[in-house]
């Protein structure tokens, strides 16, 4: 990635009419920082960790390990885009960790069931917390300070009798556990990855042929065929390496389903782009008959759900209930997004960026416990990282003049 | 002649390689009133704004005199240290903050970081004297109109010791007392040896005030040349600005009315938070198929707030009365119900109620039909790509490409983009509150085109205007209205500027009734 970088930036830039095809290009350009960043970072600590990181074994550690800040910045990148914040997720997830654990055990729920009724939970305290942003008005981020206070208290209460482990092993696979698999190497992962490479390269193709169909701004060849290449090298190696471990961790199914869902959702759908009007600017969206208030309610319902998801995971993973758990995950979910590009005032961020920025919070945070960095020194660094990142991103702004 | 207090020669900026600046050069007089003139887009605000130094030396090229010497100004405050101080095109007074606290922001009146307060107050008063202000130097500037608060502008320009004083746009959205008390006040600052530089769309005002102009056009001077107050100056200004002269100004148009199409009974609306106070007192008024409809008033009349509350409910409180679309009563509770319901309403603050700024000018078009391009809730981005280019040629908006952000364009074309989108919304009632506020002779011929069009198309039009040759010039029915009641109803062959005002001014204690 950081070629694509040097060699977009020193091109000589070729005299146009209309001079749009070079601001497209920063727009990439920009991009491509996020990605950048998170390659460096890569590198960084495969170097410092003596090859170690990117073991076999690791990779897929790193991966069922972060996934809740994934998750969760799937759903936080929403939230931001439409002006607000959440602080509660971190305490969702502890209640819900605790609904679940305790259907489970106690109330001898089956473990589907039980997945069913820990995403509703999470769905429901969404609701809550939306009703009062969206219907009473009240800032978002006093109605999550208060549901992170009252849902770390909820989940004291549900966990009065201290941890519950001792969880179903079909539970526990959800965080831990693998796709079938066919030996070492895995056949089944080399195929999944071979597929979406394949999808992936469709669905550029199809995209690239659309706009040359209308006629609007494309990146230059080589770059548009390196980009792809490097990202197809990516999947391959990354499913080179699970196949040679245990095989596709059901979570990674899990998150990229969520990716391209949100992606999707975010892009191309009327909900999406309402979400960004009111980001943009809130009395606009309102006079252009936007339901703004029904609006705010879904991202917070939704919101809601992922926290439960990342519940879910996060418990089934950890493979017991504890009523600390999700502590400060609501940080390391607003850093993802911000890192990966979102605007404090709204209106602006992807998806994808926030995921890029919760891998560059998963890598660190999985480098930093191979070296056993102490955890206080952890999260010093963690937060220098996305001041820099968020500096970063402002400077380049202010560079290009806006 | 003395020698020019600024002389400004080969200006080239550009944006992400696209040339708004393209070696402009003027020249400005000391103690002259010196008008720029030129299209939206041309750009006016993008030179005065690398003359402040909000662009800093260095972003652009070419050089800047000042009294014969060159400067290189890094940022506002440097320039306005040389007493080069900039009203912008959009006013940026803290509206929490008291006019005293306005006029000395970033130049408090202190000792030691801690102000001194009674100077301040009695400085304030003898600035808010001298432009003929009369408010307390205490209070808030969100309870100041416009025109109030531009004099604040003023005020705080002169507490810096003011030698050119930029104004962009300064009456875009004043109505007439207003603008011609600040047109005075510019005046009297010319005797007090100030120099000024102001951009306007209204000839008549640049015809009035201006010693010269100097006409901008796609980046570059055209010419510059004495003014007095003549027809031809004017004829000579738009020839230069449009590149070719304008013959009309409004374009021909046959009405051709038909029946009644919407209709507006006993609507009375209460203010948004004084609950008791009475904004829009029992209006009836009906618009018919084809039919250009003008609305007259001072500011604070109540047309905004008449227009705003029968779209959606968006301003006010306790808001009764009936609307009517085709003889059968429809219900416009909110602003999406309104639209169903074939009502559109063109704001008249754009930036506040019309935008998204940060968004391109793809989704701006679209934004209040997006149902039209999406199925499933899942847009078409083709076909919206297609309908935003057609409108940019359609009205002519000056952009590099449709997937520029919306608050990089002009003023001017920023309202473009706002009409574009309500047009495309497809109304049967369109209602259009200042449409042509800050935009330039030539696109204001365009604009009235398009309302033409929408007429011809049997939509009923209304226009709330503050300026009344627009109003005679486009509607074929003019209501006027006062203090929040319809004063009176005139047919354009009837309506005369003075009868309007009359009417405009008409108190309800004289008890004027609609006629
Ligand atoms: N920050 C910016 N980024 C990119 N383009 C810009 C920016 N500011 C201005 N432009 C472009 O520069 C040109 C000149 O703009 P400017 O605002 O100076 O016009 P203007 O003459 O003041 O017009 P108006 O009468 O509509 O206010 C326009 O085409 C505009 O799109
Ligand atoms: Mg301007």
């Amino acid at each position: 990635m950081t070629t694509t970088t040097a060699e977009q930036a020193t091109a000589p830039v070729p005299p146009r009419p209309d001079g749009a095809k070079k601001k497209r290009r920063r727009v990439d350009l920009r991009q491509y920082g996020i990605l950048a960043a998170l390659a460096v970072i890569i590198l960084l600590f495969q170097v410092l960790t003596g090859g170690r990181l990117l073991y076999p074994g690791n990779v897929s550690n790193l991966i069922q390990q972060n996934a809740y800040v994934l998750i969760l910045a799937i759903g936080m990148v929403i939230v931001i885009i439409a002006g607000h914040i959440d602080l509660s997720v971190g305490s969702v997830v502890a209640t819900v960790g605790a609904v679940a654990a305790l259907s489970m055990n106690s109330w001898g729920l089956p473990w589907g069931a039980a997945v069913a009724l820990s995403l509703l939970v999470g769905a429901l305290i969404g609701a809550w917390q939306g009703f009062w942003v969206a219907f009473v008005g009240i800032p978002a981020f006093i109605v999550t300070l208060a549901g992170m206070l009252v849902f770390r208290g909820v989940a004291l209460v549900l966990l009065t009798g201290g941890t519950i482990s001792g969880l179903p092993r079909s539970f526990n696979a959800i965080g831990s556990g693998t796709l079938p698999s066919t030996g070492t190497p895995d056949l089944i992962t080399l195929g999944i990855g071979a597929l979406a490479s394949l999808a992936l390269v469709v669905q550029q193709l199809k995209g690239r042929a659309d706009l040359r169909r209308l006629n609007l701004p494309r990146e230059r060849t080589a770059s548009f065929v390196l980009k792809i290449a490097l990202a197809v090298v990516a999947i391959m190696y990354l499913c080179y390496l699970l196949a040679y471990n245990r095989g596709t961790p059901i979570i990674l199914i899990i998150l990229a389903t969520l990716v391209l869902l949100y992606s999707f959702m975010l892009s191309r759908t009327v909900f999406g782009r309402h979400v960004y009007a009111m980001g943009g600017n809130l009395y606009a969206a309102m006079m252009s008959g936007v339901k703004t208030k029904w609006v705010n309610f879904f991202i917070f319902v939704n919101m809601g759900f992922l926290a439960g998801l990342a519940g879910v995971v996060s418990t089934a993973r950890a493979g017991s209930a504890v009523a600390s758990a999700g502590q400060s995950f609501e940080l390391d979910a607003i850093a993802a997004v911000f890192i990966g590009g979102a605007a404090v005032q709204g209106g602006v961020g992807t998806v994808i960026g926030a995921v890029i920025g919760g891998l560059v919070m998963g890598v660190l945070n999985q480098g930093l416990s191979i070296l056993s960095v102490d955890a206080a020194w952890q999260q010093v660094i963690k937060g220098l990282v996305l001041l820099l990142a968020v500096a970063f991103d402002v400077y380049s702004k202010r560079r290009t003049g806006r | 002649m003395s020698e020019p207090i600024l002389e400004m020669s080969g200006i080239v900026k550009e944006f992400n390689g696209i040339r708004a600046l393209d070696g402009v050069s003027v020249s400005v007089q000391r103690g002259e009133v010196h008008a720029i003139c030129g299209e939206n887009g041309a750009g006016k605000s993008t030179l005065m704004k690398v003359l402040s130094g909000v662009y800093p030396h260095g972003s652009f090229d070419g050089t800047i005199t000042l009294d014969g010497d060159p400067v290189a100004y890094g940022s506002i405050n440097d320039s306005e240290r040389d007493g080069v101080v900039i009203i912008h095109q959009e006013l940026a007074l803290s509206p929490y903050l008291s006019i005293a606290e306005n006029i000395f922001l970033g130049n408090e009146v202190q000792r030691g970081g801690v102000i001194d307060w009674n100077r301040t107050n009695v400085r304030a008063a003898e600035l808010l004297a001298r432009v003929g202000l009369q408010e307390n130097a205490a209070t808030k500037v969100l309870e100041l109109g416009v025109g109030k608060q531009q004099l604040v502008e003023i005020a705080k320009a002169l507490s810096k010791e003011v030698k050119i004083l930029i104004l962009d746009e300064p009456t875009a959205a004043l109505n007439d007392d207003d603008s011609a008390h600040l047109l005075g006040l510019i005046e009297q600052l010319r005797t007090q040896g100030i120099t000024s530089i102001i951009i306007s769309h209204k000839l008549k005002e640049i015809r009035a005030i201006a010693d010269t102009v100097t006409v901008i056009r796609d980046g570059r001077t055209i010419e510059s040349f004495p003014v007095e107050d003549s027809d031809e100056i004017e004829t000579r200004i738009i020839r230069d600005m449009v590149g070719r002269p304008l013959d009309h100004q409004f374009p021909p148009r046959e009405p051709s009315i038909g029946e009644e199409k919407f209709r507006v009974e006993d609507w009375t609306v209460h203010h948004p938070i004084d609950v008791d106070r009475i904004v829009v007192d029992r209006a009836s008024f009906h618009v018919r198929a084809g039919e250009i409809v003008g609305f007259a008033g001072l500011m604070g009349a109540g047309r905004t707030e008449l227009a705003m509350s029968i779209f959606g409910r968006s301003y006010g409180s306790g808001i009764s009365g009936r609307v009517f679309k085709d003889g059968r009563e429809i219900q416009t509770r909110t602003v999406g119900q309104a639209i169903r319901n074939g009502i559109a309403y063109v704001t008249e603050d754009r930036k506040r109620y019309g935008l998204n700024l940060i968004g391109s000018i793809t989704v701006n078009v679209s934004a209040a039909a997006l149902g039209k391009l999406a199925r499933l809730g899942i847009i078409d981005r083709h076909r919206e790509y297609a309908v935003a280019e057609e409108y940019r040629r359609q009205m002519n908006i000056k952009t590099p490409s449709v997937s520029s952000v919306v608050g990089n364009l002009s003023g001017g074309n920023q309202q473009k983009v706002v009409l574009s989108k309500w047009i495309y919304s497809g109304p049967d009632v369109l209602i259009l509150d200042e449409p042509t506020r800050g935009i330039d002779v030539g696109a204001k011929y365009e604009i009235y085109g398009i309302i033409n069009e929408m007429a011809a198309q049997g939509k009923a039009v209304i226009v709330i205007s503050s300026e009344l040759p627009e109003l005679i010039g486009l509607s074929d029915r003019i209501y006027t209205i006062a203090e929040g009641k319809l004063t009176g109803e005139l047919d354009r062959a009837h309506a005369s500027q003075e009868d309007l005002m009359r009417r405009m001014t008409a108190s309800r204690i004289q008890g004027a009734q609609p006629s």
